[in-house]
Formats: C-alpha cells, structure tokens, sequence
C-alpha cells in the first residue's frame, strides 16, 4: 500500500488498526483526503474488522465528524465493524453533544476494543 | 487593538474561503490563553469560532469569491463575545433538522449549531439567520 498522508495503518491478526497523523482536524482539503483514505480501507482493501484510534487527535470540526458518518455508514454496508478508541474527554463531549456516541461503538482503548472484535 | 485595559476587540474581514480564518482564531485563541482562560473552555471557544466561521463561509456566503465574513470578537479575563454575519441570504434556523434525535443521527448537518449551543452561554440568530451572535462567561449566571 502507497504512504497514507493523514493514517498509520498497523495490524494486528485480522484487525486493522488506524491513528491519525493530524493532531487537529479541520482543513477542509485535509477532511476530503482522510474520508478518502478512510474509505478506501473498506471499499479498495476490503478491510473487514477496524479500529480507530483517536489518541492523537485534540480537535476536530463537524465537517470531519460529518466524514466519520460517512465512513461508518459505509462499513456498515460493507459489512465490516468499525469500532472507535482511545477519545479524550474533549473529544468525547463533541460525540456526547452531538449524540454520535451512540452511532459509534466506543471503547475505551485498543485492548477493549480487540477484545471484541 | 485596545479599547481598554480590560477588554480587547478585534474586526476582521474575512474572505470566503474556508482555510483563511484559522489564523485569526489562532489569535484570539492566544489572547484568551494569555488572559489566563482555562484550556478545556477554549475549546469550546475554539469550536464555536471554527463552526461559525466556516457556516458563514459554507452555507451563507457559498465559498462565493466576492463576499465577505464580517467578524467582531470582545474577550477579557472573564468575557468572550462575537458577532460573525456572512452576506447570504438567511435561512430558517428552525428548518435544521435536529441533528441530535435518535432517527436522525446520520444526517448530514447542523452539527455545527448543535456545538456552538452547547459550548456557549448564550447564542443569537438574526438578520434571518446571516449572523450570529454568542457569548461565552467565565462565570455563569446565578440561578
């Protein structure tokens, strides 16, 4: 797979495990290549089990949150489970706000996560 | 710029392109830091910029070119205040399909709204909805 700009990719037996390379996420050409490269883990690798990690990430608009939709719906028709991790307080009341905390599977951390999946 | 020792206004006009404004919040981001503002508050602060900026922009202004953002910031140690207007043509705040019902998670919008409401203490719609006004206090009211 060519360089991601914007995810590292690691895996970890059949789970592919994501963290974003943005600290903040709101440039609207930067939202357009995550959903991008998003998409294309379910859509062009055809990745069936994923996590994503938001360890890394200290702010977010609703434009990416707009994506994130987006890229859960897709699993969802791809039939892969898509389950979000490692989400700061800050972050979380963005989720809880919006009531994207209850669109999302959230776990705490990875571990939760695989533990699941 | 100063009108006085406690409260520092700024006035900008924003072009309608949605990664020209980041600057400005930076900087008022930065005043606010300096004025002793707790961090979890401005990011509060910060998401109601960012998603009042760039509702101008989106929906009022349509990334038109040749209209502008006019916004006015007030912060002081204990006051954060902003107009923003954009030269759209309004819309129908009520129209906005809530966001936050259970039927309608996945919608595509009004997200945006949903978190300004929420950070801030309180926020105005006029002139049909082409600018917004809200206010954030350190302290909240009692009662």
């Amino acid at each position: 797979m060519s360089t991601l700009r914007h995810l590292e990719i690691s895996e970890s037996t059949s789970v592919s495990v994501i963290r974003f390379k943005d600290q903040k996420i709101i440039d609207p050409q930067a939202i357009q290549e995550l959903g991008q490269e998003l998409f294309d883990l379910i859509e062009k690798d055809d990745r069936k089990k994923l996590v994503l990690n938001f360890s890394n990430v200290e702010f977010l608009s609703s434009a990416a949150l707009g994506k994130l939709i987006t890229f859960d719906k897709k699993s969802k028709k791809q039939g892969a489970e898509l389950i979000l991790t490692n989400i700061s307080p800050e972050i979380f009341q963005v989720f809880a706000i919006t009531n994207l905390d209850k669109l999302f599977q959230i776990k705490d951390s990875e571990a939760d996560a695989l533990a699941v999946l | 710029m100063s009108l006085d020792d406690e409260t520092k206004t700024f006035l900008r006009s924003l072009p309608s392109t949605l990664n020209a404004y980041h600057d400005f919040v930076e900087e008022i981001l930065n005043e606010m830091l300096q004025m002793d503002w707790d961090k979890s508050i401005l990011f509060g602060v910060h998401m109601a910029l960012e998603e009042s900026i760039s509702n101008a922009i989106r929906h009022g202004n349509q990334e038109n070119p040749k209209k502008q953002v006019q916004v006015k910031c007030e912060i002081s140690a204990v006051r954060f205040w902003a107009n923003i207007c954009d030269e759209g043509e309004g819309y129908a705040a009520g129209a906005v399909p809530d966001c936050r019902s259970p039927g309608n998670l996945g919608a595509p919008g009004g997200r945006g709204l949903a978190l300004i409401r929420a950070y801030m203490t309180t926020v105005e719609l006029s002139k049909n909805g082409s600018c917004l006004t809200m206010e954030k206090l350190l302290e909240e009211p009692a009662g």
